[in-house]
C-alpha cells in the first residue's frame, strides 16, 4: 500500500471555538459521578495511559533507569496492578531506556525535533528522530514550529510535520502543539487540524515546560478536532494531554470527557496517553484507598 | 496492552439523599403568619413526577380562604409594612434570602422530588438563583428614591402573585422578592403540582419573623387563581403561566383598577449562522431546548440553522444527544430528568405525533427510560415548516424543531413569524451580526453565543403573545410600584 502524501490544501477551513462556551461545556464534564468500581476502573486505566516522563537537562542513565523500572514496576505491594503505556525521555536516552525496558510490553516515547522550543534547523529536527528511531523508540514526540506558526507560515508546520511522519514510517508520531504559546483556543483549534491531516497519530498538548500546558478546554478543543476528522474519514487519531495533570480528579474529569466525546473506543491507551511525571503516584494512592478504605501516607509510594 | 476486549466505562449511580428534607405529610394555607385548614377542608396529593408516588397532602383554597388571605395582606400592608422603614424592610428580605441558602440543599431536594428537574439544575441554578432576587431586591428596598429619580416612589398595596410549575422556588422569588422591596404585601399561589417549595418557603418566611400577613400563600387549582384574580382588594396581579390562562386574566381585569404583568409562553428562536463557533453552538441548542425537559417559557424552541451548515450541525447535535442521560432526576448523573405531570406528558406526546403527521422527520435518542414515571426522550425534528403546527406552538417539552434558512432577513422575518416573542437566541462569530439582529428580533430577550442565562438584574419578559411587563432588574421593581 502506497500512502497518499498529504496536502496542506486538504486542511479544511477550521471551526472558531467560543471560549467562553467551552468552559461551561467542559465545567460539566467535572460533575459526573465516579466513585466505586467506576472510580477503580477509571484509575486503572488513568495508570495504563501514562507516558511517564523525564525531560530534563539534569537527566542521566541511571535517573532514566530508574525511572523505567518504576513504569513495570508501579506499586509491586499490590497484584494485579498495570503498567505505564510508555516512558517518554530525550533521544540520548533512548538506548538506555531500550535497554531497561527490553523485556516489557513499555513503549519507548522519545521527544524529537529540537525540543522544546522546536527553534532548530529542519535538517537538524530531521536528524534528532532518525536518531531516536535509529536508537529504538517506538514513538516519537515532535514539536510544531510555534514561531512560524504565530508568524502564519502555516504551510511549514504542515510540512514540516509531513517529513517527520515520513521518517517515522510505522512508528508513531505525537505532535506537541505547545498550547500556552498559541494562546487562543481558535489557534488551538487551528494547529489541531493542521496536524491531524499532515500525519500526525497523535496530537499532545504540551512539552510541559510552558505553562498554561494541558487545560481541560484545550484538550475540550483538541478532542473535538479529533471527533470532526474521525465524523469525516473514519480514522481515528490519538491524544495525549502533557503537563499539569498531577492529581487523579483531574485525570478522570479527562478520562469523562474523552468518554462522551470520543466514545469508549478511543478509552484505552492506543489512543489517548497522560503525559505525566507526578501523576501515577497520585492514582496509586488513590487507588490502594479505593482498595482497603484507608489513606497511606506517600512515603509508602516509591519515588524514582 | 489493552487489558480488556472492551473499554465500556459506566458512572457510577449518585443518588442525592433525602434523608435530611422534612417533610410534613399534610401542608395548610399560610395566612396572616399561620397555618390554617381550608375553610371547604379540601386536600389534593402531590406526587412526585419521577415515580408518581405520594409526597404529601396540600390543602385547596377556596375563594373564602383568599378572602381571608387578602384581608390578612391588606391589614398587614396597612398597619405595619408600608409604615415600617426601608432599612427594616431590607432586613427581613435579606433575613429571608440568608435562611434560604442555609437551606439550599433541602431547597433543591424538594425541587427535584416534587417537580422532576434533575437535581444538578435545582442545586446549581433554582435554588442559588432564587436566593440571589432576594438578596438582589433587598439591595434595592431602602433605594427606592434613587432607583427611580424625580417621581415619587409610592408602593401599590396588596400584590396576587400566581406562579407555574416549572421552576417553582424560583418564580415564587421572581415575584415575592420585589414585591416586599417595593413595599407592597403578597397573596401567592403556587401552581397545584409544585406547591411544596413555596410551603418550605413559607416555614422559612415564618421562622424569618416577618411580620404576618406581609406574605401569603395559598396552595389549590385553577379555581384558587380565579378567586385571586377576581378579588375587588388585590391592587395587583402578577402572573407566569400559559398564554390561555393570561388571556382569562386580562380578561377578568379588564376595567378594574388592577395593575396586571404578564410573563407568559413562548416558541423562541435560536438562530445559528454559518460563521457560528459550531460545536459552542449545539451546547446552546441543547440547553436551550433540554434545560429542565423543556418546561422553559423562553426555551429555544425553533431552531433556525443556516442551510450551508444545516447537514453538519444536525449531525453535531444528534451526536452531542448521545451523551444526555435521561433518568431518575435525584442522580447527579442525570441531564434530563421527569416531565413534571402525566398531563404535560400527554401534551408533549400529542405533539410529537401531529409533527410525524406533518410528515417532519423526527430523532429520538435510543434510551433506557424508568418505566415508571413520566418520561420523555430528548427529540428533534427536522424537515419541519414554518406552517408546521409543532413550529408554531409551544410544546413546552424537550421537542425541537428544525428549519434552514438562506440569508439574514429571511431569518429575521421567521423568526419574528410568530405570536410570541419572549426570547431569542443568535450564534455568529461576528459582532456586527450580533448586533444587527438583536435588533430587529422581537423578542424581550435576546441572547448571543450563549442561551437561558438567568440574573436578578437582568429584566426578563415578552412581546406579542409572550406577556407585558418586565421582572428582575430595576424594571422588576418598577412593577410593583404606582
Amino acid at each position: 500500500m502506497t500512502a497518499q502524501k498529504p496536502l496542506f490544501s486538504q486542511v479544511p477551513i477550521s471551526p472558531c471555538v467560543d471560549k467562553v462556551g467551552v468552559e461551561e461545556r467542559v465545567a460539566r464534564f467535572q460533575t459526573r459521578s465516579i466513585k466505586g468500581a467506576s472510580k477503580l476502573q477509571g484509575l486503572s486505566m488513568v495508570l495504563s495511559m501514562i507516558d511517564l516522563t523525564t525531560l530534563e537537562g539534569k537527566d542521566t542513565p541511571n535517573k532514566v533507569k530508574q525511572m523505567c523500572y518504576k513504569a513495570a514496576h508501579l506499586h509491586d505491594a499490590y497484584a494485579g496492578l498495570p503498567t505505564v503505556a510508555a516512558v517518554c525521555v530525550y533521544p540520548s536516552m533512548v538506548p538506555i531506556a531500550k535497554e531497561a525496558l527490553k523485556d516489557s510490553t513499555i513503549k519507548i516515547a522519545s521527544v524529537s525535533t529540537a525540543f522544546p522550543s522546536g527553534q532548530a534547523p529542519f535538517d537538524v529536527k530531521k536528524m534528532d528522530t532518525k536518531f531516536a528511531i535509529e536508537a529504538g523508540a517506538d514513538e516519537i514526540d515532535m514539536v510544531i514550529s510555534r514561531g512560524k506558526f504565530l508568524a502564519g507560515e502555516h504551510a511549514f508546520v504542515f510540512d514540516e510535520i509531513a517529513a517527520i511522519k515520513e521518517i517515522c514510517g510505522t512508528k508513531r508520531l505525537k505532535v506537541i502543539l505547545e498550547t500556552g504559546e498559541l494562546a487562543t483556543l481558535d489557534q488551538v483549534r487551528h494547529a489541531s487540524d493542521i496536524a491531524i491531516h499532515a500525519g500526525a497519530d497523535f496530537i499532545k498538548t504540551s512539552t510541559g515546560k510552558i505553562q498554561p500546558a494541558a487545560t481541560m478546554q484545550v484538550t475540550y478543543t483538541m478532542l473535538m478536532a479529533i471527533r470532526d476528522h474521525f465524523d469525516r474519514t473514519g480514522k481515528m487519531v490519538g491524544m495525549k494531554p502533557a503537563g499539569g495533570i498531577s492529581t487523579s480528579k483531574l485525570a478522570l474529569h479527562n478520562l469523562v470527557m474523552v468518554n462522551e466525546i470520543l466514545g469508549e473506543a478511543w478509552l484505552s491507551n492506543e489512543w489517548f496517553r497522560f503525559g505525566a511525571s507526578s501523576l501515577a503516584n497520585d492514582v496509586l494512592m488513590q487507588y490502594m484507598k479505593q482498595v482497603t478504605g484507608k489513606y497511606q501516607s506517600a512515603d509508602y509510594f516509591t519515588l524514582d | 496492552m489493552k487489558t480488556e476486549d472492551t473499554n465500556k466505562w459506566e458512572y457510577a449511580p449518585s443518588l442525592e439523599g433525602t434523608k435530611h428534607i422534612q417533610l410534613k405529610e399534610k401542608y395548610d394555607l399560610f395566612i396572616d403568619g399561620k397555618w390554617v385548614k381550608p375553610n371547604a377542608d379540601r386536600y389534593f396529593a402531590s406526587i412526585n413526577p419521577a415515580n408518581e408516588e405520594k409526597l404529601a397532602d396540600i390543602a385547596w383554597a377556596s375563594e373564602s380562604d383568599v378572602d381571608l388571605a387578602v384581608k390578612a395582606a391588606r391589614r398587614a400592608y396597612v398597619d405595619v409594612w408600608s409604615k415600617m422603614k426601608a432599612s427594616d424592610r431590607a432586613k427581613y428580605i435579606f433575613r429571608i434570602a440568608r435562611l434560604m441558602q442555609e437551606r439550599a440543599r433541602e431547597f433543591a431536594v424538594i425541587e427535584t422530588l416534587d417537580g422532576g428537574k434533575p437535581i444538578r439544575e435545582s442545586r446549581d441554578i433554582d435554588v442559588p438563583l432564587a436566593c440571589n432576587h432576594f438578596f438582589y431586591y433587598a439591595g434595592w428596598a431602602d433605594k427606592l428614591q434613587d432607583a427611580f429619580p424625580n417621581r415619587s416612589v409610592e408602593s401599590l398595596g396588596v400584590a396576587g402573585q400566581i406562579i407555574p410549575w416549572n421552576f417553582p422556588l424560583l418564580m415564587a422569588a421572581w415575584k415575592i422578592a420585589p414585591a416586599l422591596a417595593a413595599g407592597n404585601t403578597v397573596v401567592l399561589k403556587p401552581a397545584e403540582t409544585t406547591s411544596l417549595t413555596a410551603l418550605k418557603l413559607a416555614e422559612i418566611i415564618e421562622e424569618s419573623g416577618l411580620p404576618p400577613g406581609v406574605v401569603n400563600i395559598v396552595t389549590g387549582h385553577g379555581d384558587t387563581g380565579a378567586a385571586i384574580v377576581n378579588h375587588p382588594d388585590i391592587d395587583k396581579i402578577a402572573f407566569t403561566g400559559s398564554t390561555a390562562v393570561g388571556k382569562l386574566i386580562q380578561k377578568a381585569t379588564a376595567g378594574t383598577r388592577k395593575k396586571v404583568s404578564l410573563e407568559l409562553g413562548g416558541k423562541s428562536a435560536n438562530i445559528v449562522l454559518e460563521d457560528a463557533p459550531m460545536d459552542q453552538a449545539v451546547e446552546g441548542i441543547v440547553n436551550g431546548i433540554f434545560f429542565n425537559q423543556g418546561h422553559v417559557c423562553c426555551a429555544g424552541s425553533r431552531l433556525y440553522v443556516q442551510e450551508s451548515v444545516a447537514d453538519e450541525l444536525v449531525r453535531k447535535l444528534k451526536q452531542r444527544m448521545q451523551s444526555l442521560y435521561v433518568g431518575n432526576p435525584l442522580d447527579k448523573n442525570t441531564d434530563i430528568g421527569a416531565i413534571n405531570s402525566k398531563e404535560q406528558l400527554e401534551t408533549i406526546e400529542k405533539y410529537v405525533q401531529i409533527g410525524i403527521k406533518e410528515g417532519a422527520e423526527m430523532f429520538q435518542v435510543e434510551c433506557e427510560v424508568p418505566t415508571k414515571g413520566f418520561y420523555c426522550r430528548p427529540t428533534i425534528f427536522t424537515n419541519v415548516a414554518q406552517s408546521s403546527v409543532i413550529a408554531q406552538e409551544e410544546i413546552f417539552g424537550p421537542v425541537l424543531t428544525i428549519q434552514t434558512f438562506r440569508t439574514i432577513d429571511e431569518v429575521i422575518q421567521k423568526a419574528n413569524n410568530s405570536p410570541y416573542g419572549l426570547a431569542a437566541g443568535v450564534w455568529t462569530d461576528k459582532g456586527s451580526r450580533i448586533f444587527n439582529l438583536t435588533s430587529k428580533l422581537r423578542a424581550g430577550v435576546v441572547w448571543a453565543n450563549t442561551y437561558n442565562k438567568f440574573d436578578p438584574a437582568s429584566p426578563f419578559g415578552g412581546y406579542k403573545e409572550s406577556g407585558f411587563g418586565r421582572e428582575g432588574g430595576l424594571h422588576g421593581l418598577e412593577a410593583y410600584l404606582k
